[in-house]
């Protein structure tokens, strides 16, 4: 009963964040910057900051995660980091010897208003930039936005820095991908080989945090996006944007620096955004959809006429970050379930509106981002109107174990549990993985507290 | 890039030292702060601070700068309480960039009035991070404020990240507690009665050798700070010795609490059978005038060995020569583990620490067999490089060090933060040597290629 602290009564707080769901951009640009094939993040603070955001995505990743740091001290503090960004850039290009160093910076450099922009200028104009190397930059203060921010933040970065346009349109189609796993990627970009749709998915984290056992720590996997691709971005024919929040920015700077028209849509989870995704790819890359994948999205539905009686009007309560709140919500719908509370601690006006559209066919639902939008509340919720079932990242194993309830991790982070990077959440085969996961939790429940006359095997 | 063909990080030489006969005296340039651009395995001030207070159970713990400090530091360590549990929530005043340009006093006040309405905790530590530093904010007027006005303890922890190494956590987190200390009654403190500092009651370590101690019928006034209480914290004061285990976070304290209230101290280690041995029979030797409190000590000692001897011949047996690699925060941490590892068969190839001094080193280098390399604040690339090189079959480290280990194809033992089970006492020395056996002998390594793919 750890959080048998909570009371039931829901106060307004005026500045007091408890639990919170989120937390802040500089480990999304880190994140990011791992889809990059041969970089090096570089956390342009002190050495805390990325010591906590290396540990975290080691946790939930259970990989070595790489990424050096400028080491403010006191006086970096007060004369400014630009001596110390300077300096890294050089240790790093001759020690760690990276394609690329992204460089993102914390709520310190923030503050004291170093430039990234002029200090990375700067080096290159030194000549410390190696030729053939690149270093680019985003900016990312804490005390704005969440970690969702940050990854948009520097995924926009690899597109506006490195893309160029030739005045050559390609058949390439962008795919940017919003802020998912390992797996998701190789989903995405498993689907599109189906198709037979030639894209380029960026950032691309498989094969860099999901890589195998070999004897060997590779400083820097075989996966990644290559910097190649990434230039190449600014000739694709087009771009699409899975998620508004995390990919769009982007999407949105290669169409004004190269005019690359771009779509965005949803991330693809659960059924019905994988259908618009599908059509999307399919129209854009102008191939048909493979038998195969019809069948598979069939099979989807199968089961979710199957097992229908045991969705319908179940209570959820969900957390995490938008772009996968947002489909999540809308298959939870699709299979008859009731999302009865929501929360994000990541604010954003795209966000609220889409929401908005998706909760027309739930007006009972409670759902709040940004600020104080945090477990507390969720907790306090639930306390107030119980749920069937919880999904969100490790931290709901809290309100799960105290109020009993059954609960599917999804999301970021997962520190408990393998299985996220290696199963996809989106496209069909993840929305089967979803059903899989919440008809588990809620029958384990059922056989859990049904009373020993009504226990039968086939319940 | 493979980590193998990689040289030592320019400007990092004097922080690693080799160990050959007639070889030349050490002096590792330990102190210093990581060279900017290395990735570095170290963290900042802030999360010194807070390792240390965590597990302050009765208190509210309120982290005051942007969300992620607070968020990374939520019940990240397995410190567990026996009572209250107000430590593991996590609070943050979030600031956000309004606050930043105008400053987040306001929103501190605030948030401490509405935490203490709402859990009424005994005391109430305010964490101060990197960019609170920087904008000024004075917290130890609004922690005055909010202390007269609802009259209990409100305690400035001064952890700007940037201010130093998480050694000067430390500091701040021993300027905190020594302003706790003092303010309780002593009254009815035995004479043979002792502080347990540096303790932090990792998966229950506290209660184990709390226990060994009132075994010996030596009351135990506080254990600072695992499972700790806010009033037991204040009558401190009255016990008659300090003993301190983590030499790093907490010799500030003890030398503080010598000074102002005469309590001497002495540094014990609770890890391995050699170890805590001593650190009972140290205590002992304090109360001359009470040779039943040493006899006793003689008696745990002797029945916990005899209990966990037999099992330990069964791991030496497997473990006789295997290598281990060393990488965690303490040096005196390393000490223990040396002797511990010798005890289950293996030796020591590589024993490396994020904030030794430069006697740690020299003790070090004594310890240490030939060949071993002995580093200071080292970095993945390194300690993956002298993994192969020196063939280690284990892995001893942090959270960061674990999937390099596995990667590598060798064994792994976490000695930080993420424990489960406890490592201190005699029972402690039979989980560690289980579960490095378990790690170094798992039949996943037939599988996996190992040690840069040599098998
Ligand atoms: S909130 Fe700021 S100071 Fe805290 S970890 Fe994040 S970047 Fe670092
Ligand atoms: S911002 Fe400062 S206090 Fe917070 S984690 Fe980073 S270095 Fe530590």
């Amino acid at each position: 009963m750890l959080l048998r602290h909570t009371p039931t009564e829901v106060k307004e707080r005026e500045g007091l964040t408890i639990n919170p769901a989120k937390t802040c951009q500089p480990i999304g640009a880190m994140y990011a910057a791992l889809g990059i094939h041969g970089c090096l993040p570089h956390s342009h603070g002190s050495q805390g900051c990325c010591s906590y955001h290396r540990s975290t995505l080691t946790r939930h990743y259970k990989e070595p995660v790489m990424a050096s740091t400028s080491s403010f001290t006191e006086g970096a503090s007060v004369f400014g980091g630009q001596a110390n960004l300077l300096a890294s850039i050089e240790t790093i290009f001759s020690v760690y010897d990276p394609e690329v160093i992204a460089v993102h910076s914390t709520c310190l450099s923030e503050t004291i208003g170093d430039d990234l922009q002029q200090i990375t200028k700067k080096a290159s104009d030194d000549g410390k930039i190696p030729d053939g190397k690149y270093v680019i930059y985003a900016s990312t203060p804490s005390f704005v936005g969440s970690h969702i921010t940050g990854y948009a933040n520097m995924v926009t970065g690899m597109a506006e820095q490195f893309a160029v346009s030739t005045g050559e349109k390609t058949e390439q189609i962008n795919i940017v991908a919003g802020w998912m796993e390992p797996s998701d990627m190789r989903e995405i970009k498993s689907i599109a080989s189906l198709m037979d749709a030639k894209i380029v998915l960026f950032p691309d984290t498989s094969d860099v945090l999901d890589a195998p056992q070999t004897g060997k720590h590779e400083f820097y996997p075989k996966g990644g996006v290559t910097i190649d691709q990434l230039r190449s971005t600014g000739d694709s024919k087009c771009s699409l944007a899975l998620g508004c929040v995390s990919a769009e920015p982007a999407a949105i700077a290669l169409d004004k620096k190269c005019k690359v028209p771009f779509e965005t849509l949803d991330m693809p989870i659960g059924l019905s955004a994988t259908d618009r995704f599908i059509m999307a790819l399919s129209k854009a890359a102008g191939k048909p959809v493979p038998a195969s994948i019809t069948a598979e999205r069939g099979r989807v539905v199968d089961v979710m006429a199957d097992m229908e009686q045991y969705f319908y009007g179940k209570k959820v309560a969900l957390f995490g970050d938008p772009d996968q709140i947002m489909p999540l919500t809308e298959f939870l719908l699709d299979l008859g379930m009731r999302p009865t509370h929501i929360v994000s601690g990541t604010p954003g006006l795209r966000f609220e509106k889409r929401m908005k559209e998706i909760l027309e066919r739930a007006p009972y639902a409670n759902f709040r981002n940004g600020a104080q939008a945090d477990m507390f509340l969720l907790h306090q919720w639930i306390k107030n109107e119980p749920v069937d079932l919880l999904i969100g990242n490790t931290y709901g194993k809290y309100i799960a174990r105290d109020e009993n309830i059954p609960f599917v991790r999804f999301g970021f982070p997962i520190l408990d549990r393998v299985g996220h990077s290696y199963f996809p959440s989106v496209g069909y085969s993840g929305a089967m993985r979803l059903i899989e996961k919440i008809l588990g939790v809620l029958m384990d429940q059922q056989d859990r507290v049904a009373l020993e006359e009504k226990f039968e095997l086939v319940m | 890039m493979d980590t193998q063909n990689i040289n030592l990080l320019e400007g990092r030489e004097k922080q690693v030292y080799e160990k050959t006969a007639g070889g030349a005296e050490i002096e590792i340039a330990c102190d210093k702060t990581s060279l900017s651009g290395s990735v570095s395995q170290r963290a900042c001030v802030f999360c010194g601070s807070r390792v240390v207070l965590y597990p302050v159970a009765d208190a509210i713990h309120i982290v005051h700068g942007p969300i992620g400090c607070a968020a990374y530091t939520w019940d990240i360590r397995g410190a567990v309480s026996s009572g209250p549990e107000l430590h593991r929530l996590s609070f943050s005043t979030d600031l956000q960039e309004m606050d930043v340009i105008y400053g987040g006093e306001k929103k501190l006040y605030k948030s401490l009035v509405e935490l203490i309405d709402q859990y009424q905790p005994n005391a109430a530590f305010i964490y101060s991070t990197c960019i609170i530093g920087l904008i000024g904010d004075d917290i130890d007027a609004v922690c005055k404020k909010v202390a007269k006005e609802k009259g209990i303890p409100v305690l400035p922890v001064h952890s700007e990240g940037f201010k130093g190494t998480k050694k000067d956590g430390y500091k701040a987190a021993c300027h905190a507690l020594m302003k706790l200390i003092g303010q309780g009654s002593t009254e009815g403190i035995s004479k043979y009665s002792i502080n347990i500092l540096g303790e932090f009651n990792l998966a229950g370590e506290a209660w184990i050798i709390r226990e060994y101690y009132e075994k010996m019928g030596i009351e135990v006034v506080a254990t600072m700070t695992g499972d700790g209480r806010i009033d037991d914290i204040r009558r401190s004061h009255g016990a008659t010795l300090n003993v301190v285990q983590c030499s790093g976070s907490m010799t500030t304290l003890a030398k503080d609490m010598e000074e102002k209230y005469g309590i001497p101290y002495i540094r014990v280690s609770y890890f391995g059978f050699e170890d805590m041995s001593k650190s009972l029979y140290d205590v002992a030797q304090h109360f001359p005038d009470r040779p039943d409190i040493m006899e006793k000590a003689k008696e745990i000692v002797r029945d916990e060995i005899r209990k966990y001897y037999p099992e330990m011949q069964k791991f030496k047996a497997a473990l006789t020569g295997k290598k281990a690699a060393i990488y965690v925060g303490g040096a005196f941490k390393t000490f223990s583990l040396i002797k511990a590892l010798r005890t289950i068969g293996m030796s020591v190839v590589l024993a490396g620490s994020q904030t030794g001094n430069k006697q740690d080193y020299k003790n070090l280098k004594e310890m240490c067999d030939e060949g071993t390399v002995i580093v200071d604040d080292s970095n993945p690339v390194e300690l993956s490089k002298f993994v192969l090189e020196k063939e280690a079959d284990l892995l001893i480290g942090g959270v960061k060090e674990r999937p390099i280990a596995f990667k590598l194809g060798v064994g792994f033992c976490d000695h930080n933060h993420e424990r489960k089970i406890p490592l201190a006492g005699f029972i402690g020395m039979y989980y560690f040597a289980k579960e490095v056996y378990e790690s170094v002998m798992s039949p996943v390594w037939q599988f996996a290629p190992r040690k840069g793919g040599l098998r």
